[in-house]
């Protein structure tokens, strides 16, 4: 064995030049992991998670014009949008959606195909259930909008 | 290492011999085990702990997806693609929506293209740096994985913000973005790139000249060049066996032609060569996004596509350039609104066939090395 190899292993080189990684990020500023139910993530605005549907605020009426583009376009079938005839207008409404949220996996292919930018993903991520039942979502609770959970210690 | 006849008289085995000898055994490694890198399972021929011979056992995360591309429209199977190398998503929705494109011949605009190539070599650095993490892991430095997955997060914050999901971005619609670059995009990922170059200076500080990581690699599980070519083995791992093939520079797609980069490869093919031939990948995909961002042009992001795509009768293979090798798509259409057929040329799959090559021979904990190097994901090697 030549010279300096030998010294590099009797000083411990490659040692102490990882540990200087080690230590180059011990500052407070470089911590980078969040205390997850006590410190909420930050969300991307477009990020893709539970749906709603939108209603006109002025009106409290949906946006769905029960068209189901929606229904059509999931590649999971998790849509059903049933529709009827107003007999005095002629214009088409919707009398009945659920979405089965169990299978959902958030492609985004429903809000991209919605004409009236009724049914959306919204930011809420906090979904887990003990079981299916409560994942198939009607009317009402998507356009109530999902309900953040608040954790206290 | 001083013992290398121990490694030279590994015996080969006889044709037609069924039965154990009484110094050898049989030893199932997986599908629990932590460094199979998911549910691959490894049947190991040994003698102590020389391996004689290996056979893997996939499809433990067999999904069918080539056939649920057949009951699903083109654009409904998008998001499919996304869920066979999920470490990195971008990469396959960029060669399945350029397969479909082929198919009915549209022209992306070129901003949707500079786009998905930002994208998808962010999406290759931060497949190499779960590779590294991971591979680092197997072989005992745990230190690497920490950072590597500290970068990481960035790049996933970037997704994020652009597509809306961090994983399974569904990022890439047939014929363009759906989504265009987000208010201050291109400041991110210029200032991602530049404080991702130190950090992969503080990777090969850590990994480079330690001396167990080299004992560790070095020498280990070589691959010949024509070994490689003739088990159509792709990618890094290629490359690291000194064939320089990169389809990126070979059949370029997707406006790689307008950057200006190079394909590093390695000398010797072991294990040592592939870690500095990713690591230098990574370079060159930061000069790759560097160059994209300052030349993104402005335009339309969506090439004109019928909504209801019915493309015409006919077949079409497309690969592109993934982190792991040759991703490649053949499509049959019959004319109707869903695929005939759509097969899947994954190349963890490919790659997968020449570890009984690497480690025979070798020792058992050499196996956990070439699994790690061979950077293979298994949603993708079982579809």
């Amino acid at each position: 064995m030549s010279v300096a190899p030998l010294l590099r292993k009797i000083f411990l080189v490659d040692l102490i030049k990882g540990l200087s990684v080690t230590f180059r990020s011990q500052h407070p500023d470089e911590l980078i992991t969040e205390q997850y139910p006590l410190e909420r993530p930050w969300i991307a605005e477009r990020y893709r998670g539970q749906p709603r549907m939108a209603v006109n605020p002025d009106t409290g009426e949906s946006l769905c014009n029960g068209c189901g583009a929606c229904a059509l376009a999931c590649p999971e079938k998790l849509i059903t949008v049933t529709s009827d005839r107003d007999p005095v207008t002629k214009k088409k409404y919707m009398t009945s959606y659920t979405y089965d949220v169990s299978r959902c996996m958030f492609c985004g292919l429903c809000q991209e195909s919605c004409p009236t930018d009724c049914i959306e993903l919204s930011q809420d991520y906090e979904m887990a259930l003990y079981s299916r039942e409560g994942m198939t979502l009607d009317r009402v609770r998507l356009e109530k909008g999902p309900e953040p959970t608040e954790y206290a210690r | 290492m001083s013992n290398s006849n121990f490694y030279d008289d590994a015996p080969v085995e006889a044709p037609g011999k069924t039965f154990l000898d009484s110094t050898e055994m049989v030893l199932n490694m997986g599908p629990q085990h932590p460094s199979t890198h998911g549910v691959l399972r490894v049947i190991l021929k040994l003698d102590g702990e020389k391996v004689l011979g290996t056979e893997c056992v996939i499809g433990y995360l067999h999904r069918g997806v080539e056939k649920i591309a057949e009951n699903r429209t083109y654009a409904q199977f998008n998001p499919y693609v996304d869920r066979m190398d999920y470490v990195a998503a971008v990469s396959n929705g960029l060669g399945y929506c350029g397969a479909v494109e082929k198919l009915i011949s549209a022209e992306v605009p070129k901003r949707a293209e500079y786009l998905r190539v930002i994208l998808t070599e962010l999406n290759r650095l931060a497949s190499h740096q779960v590779w590294l993490g991971t591979h680092a892991l197997d072989i005992g430095a745990i230190t690497p994985l920490f950072y590597t997955f500290r970068e990481r997060e960035e790049i996933l914050k970037i997704f994020e913000k652009y597509c809306g999901a961090r994983l399974t971005t569904h990022a890439f619609r047939i014929g363009g973005c759906q989504y265009d670059a987000y208010e201050g995009f291109d400041r991110e990922v210029l200032a991602f790139c530049d404080a991702q170059d130190p950090r992969l200076d503080e990777y090969e500080e850590l990994l480079t000249t330690n001396r167990i990581w080299v004992e560790r690699t070095k020498g280990v599980g070589i691959l010949s060049a024509e070994d490689a070519i003739a088990l159509g083995v792709t990618g890094p791992v290629l490359r690291g066996s000194g064939v320089r093939w990169d389809l990126r520079k070979a059949q370029p797609y997707c406006s790689y032609k307008d950057f200006d980069f190079e394909i590093p490869i390695g000398l010797t093919g072991d294990t040592f060569d592939r870690y500095v031939v990713r690591i230098q990948e990574m370079r060159q995909s930061l000069r790759i996004i560097r160059q994209a961002v300052a030349g993104l042009p402005e335009g339309p992001i969506m090439a004109k596509v019928p909504k209801v795509l019915k493309p015409p009768v006919g077949e079409v293979y497309h690969s592109i350039e993934a982190p792991k090798g040759e991703l490649g798509y053949y499509i049959v259409s019959d004319g109707s609104t869903q695929p005939y057929r759509v097969r899947v040329r994954p190349p963890s799959f490919v790659n997968l066939q020449a570890l009984d090559v690497m480690v025979r021979g070798r020792l058992v904990a050499d196996v956990v090395a070439v699994i790690g190097t061979l950077d293979i994901v298994l949603g993708e090697v079982d579809r």
